[in-house]
């Protein structure tokens, strides 16, 4: 299997570890082997630019058309053009994360609502598959 | 000294203490790594009596100051020259390390020593440190990520075990082998 996401400016990633977790950001200038300079932009994603280790981050199959250490208005100028926020929320991996978020958010009273619903999918899936035979 | 963390950098001027007969004594800047003040008087102390006749207790302190990296929103590439003691004779050494501020690359350097030297702080002193333009650049590190057209790819990534939270898995069986490919 060939790589397809790869470490370079303009890549977006998203932010694994740490209090950004959860967040994008645009990968801005390479370190080094270890780490990379990150800008969010801040108004559009929350994350400052900062130094952030490759361990911390996953790359998105995202790219924007940046040139290295780019400001902060160019790369949100990139953002808009690219609509890459709305990709992202688009994408089945976003929509993981955001399921996710909302299984671990439920209450109990919510847990048992989502019981009795599969329970009630399930049964009209019996009936279906019944009716079939 | 022992380093823990991020080095700071310092200004620290001194002189000699003003007697009758020199009123007005010389005084000497010197700009000092060290992880706090108290230790950067102390190492300013050290490297003065060993250039001029100046000791602690013959001199004074006019000024200790924090340099602060005005620019720390750019990559760049430091050369630092060295002096270290081995364990069988002292040698000067050039190294160069890409960071964003001169102090980080500082703190990597004395890292990159210990691992790779096993030298002790103690044992390092820095002679002189610069920033290092793209075309000057000597090693074959940094050397590799100057430019625009830097890209690579992250080939198997090892979850860490030590990191706890996002490590292997939240429970103590899985059904799947965990991957280290992820595109």
């Amino acid at each position: 299997m060939p790589f397809t996401r790869y470490m370079e400016v303009g890549r977006i990633v998203l932010i694994n570890f740490g209090p950004l977790t959860g967040k994008l950001a645009t990968v801005v200038d390479i370190v080094d082997q270890n780490k990379c300079l990150i800008d969010g932009p801040r108004e559009i994603t929350g994350v400052d630019r900062q130094v952030i280790s490759y361990t911390r981050i996953e790359l998105t199959d995202y790219i924007v058309k940046i040139k290295k250490n780019a400001r902060a208005e160019e790369i949100k100028e990139a953002w808009t053009e690219a609509d890459i926020l709305a990709s992202w929320e688009a994408s089945a991996w976003a929509k993981k994360l955001e399921s996710k978020k909302r299984r671990r958010a439920l209450s109990d009273f919510d847990r048992f609502k989502v019981m009795v619903a599969k329970k009630q999918k399930s049964a009209i899936i019996a009936k279906k598959m019944a009716e079939l035979e | 000294m022992t380093v823990s963390g991020v080095m700071r950098q310092y200004q620290v001027v001194g002189r000699h203490q003003p007697n009758e007969e020199h009123p007005n004594p010389e005084a000497y800047r010197m700009i000092i790594f060290a992880p706090n003040p108290v230790i950067a008087k102390s190492k300013f102390w050290y490297y003065m009596h060993q250039f001029r006749k100046m000791k602690k207790t013959t001199g004074e302190i006019l000024d200790c100051v924090e340099l602060v990296e005005n620019y720390s929103r750019v990559v760049k590439t430091y050369g630092i020259w060295l002096r270290y003691d081995s364990r069988s004779g002292t040698h000067n050494m050039y190294r160069e390390f890409r960071d964003v501020k001169l102090t980080g690359a500082v703190s990597q350097l004395y890292d990159e020593m210990a691992g790779r030297h096993r030298t002790r702080p103690r044992s390092i002193r820095i002679i002189r440190t610069a920033e290092i333009k793209d075309e000057d650049v000597k090693r074959n590190n940094p050397w590799q990520y100057l430019g625009d057209k830097v890209k690579f790819p992250l080939p198997h990534r090892v979850v860490s075990g030590k990191r706890g939270q996002k490590a292997l898995s939240s429970r103590t069986f899985a059904k799947n082998r965990p991957t280290t490919f992820f595109g």
